[in-house]
């Protein structure tokens, strides 16, 4: 499946899988004033990010609005084999999700 | 342009529309689930005790060499500082990162399933310069790692 706001790689290596993800999104903490309304932008960031393997939830983080514009993370997990699949979702506080699958390689 | 291919176009166009109409539709039965699951008020505490309490189930931790962060000493762009944690204890059950001088210093907190490694890279805002710490709960209890880091812009947390 195609996301346009999710990049996704996974490698299977030293009996680990390590995945890479990078995802699109403004990480806006509800602090900053827009230069040229001077009017404050709303909070708008992802909340949770949900990674799973086979079924199972590998890894699942929730965030505040201080992750980084356009968020990258990396972790590892083992039990993973070139050729299975992974799916990364998030969701933030408007509602708003988004899922991907990776093949690992 | 041919009948048909405009036709084509339009249908597509509609298509695609109504994909996001859908989309849009879906998101608004989901807050409920979504808050529910988010720790407001780890998320929104102001110091370091409140968002370890609230998000760990205790303010105090102990540094420990067995917890080991990965921070450059002066990132310069605040915006993006990026994060390496990592830690030998057995029985992790979450990883947290906060940021001591940021309006709301939790910035995430990880918690592993079964099968993931104690190991996360990340990148986060840092507002001012300021200490990053790395919080780990194994075996209900806390331990952490702590670096300073200089930022000479700052990274609008």
């Amino acid at each position: 499946m195609a996301s346009k706001t999710i990049k996704l790689k996974a490698k299977a290596g030293n009996g680990e899988v390590t995945v890479k993800t990078l995802i699109k999104h403004p990480m806006e903490t509800g602090r900053r004033k827009d230069k040229d309304t001077g009017k404050v932008v709303p909070a708008h960031f992802i909340q949770e990010v949900t990674c799973t393997h086979k079924g199972e939830p590998v890894m699942t983080t929730e965030w505040g609005p201080t992750i980084s514009k356009n968020p990258f993370l990396s972790f590892k997990f083992t039990g993973g084999a070139a050729g299975e699949e992974i799916e990364l979702s998030w969701k933030d506080n408007t509602g708003d999700s988004d899922s991907a699958t990776a093949k690992i390689s | 342009m041919s009948t048909d291919t405009k036709r084509r176009l339009f249908l597509k166009a509609s298509l695609s529309a109504g994909a996001v109409g859908m989309a849009v539709g879906a998101g608004m039965l989901a807050p409920g689930v979504v808050l529910a699951a988010w720790n407001t008020e780890a998320f929104s505490a102001e110091t370091i005790g409140d968002a370890l309490k609230e998000g760990l189930g205790s303010d105090t931790s102990t540094d420990s060499a067995e917890v080991t962060m990965v921070v450059p000493d002066s990132p310069e762009n605040g915006a993006v500082v990026p994060v390496e944690v990592t830690t030998t204890l057995p029985g992790v059950q979450s990883i947290a990162l906060l940021v001591e001088k940021n309006p709301r210093p939790l910035c995430g907190s990880f918690h592993p399933g079964k099968r993931m490694k104690p190991w996360v890279s990340i990148r986060v805002k840092v507002s001012e310069s300021s200490e990053i710490i790395a919080v780990v709960k194994a075996g209900d209890k806390l331990y952490s790692a702590r670096q300073a880091v200089k930022v000479t812009i700052g990274g609008c947390a």
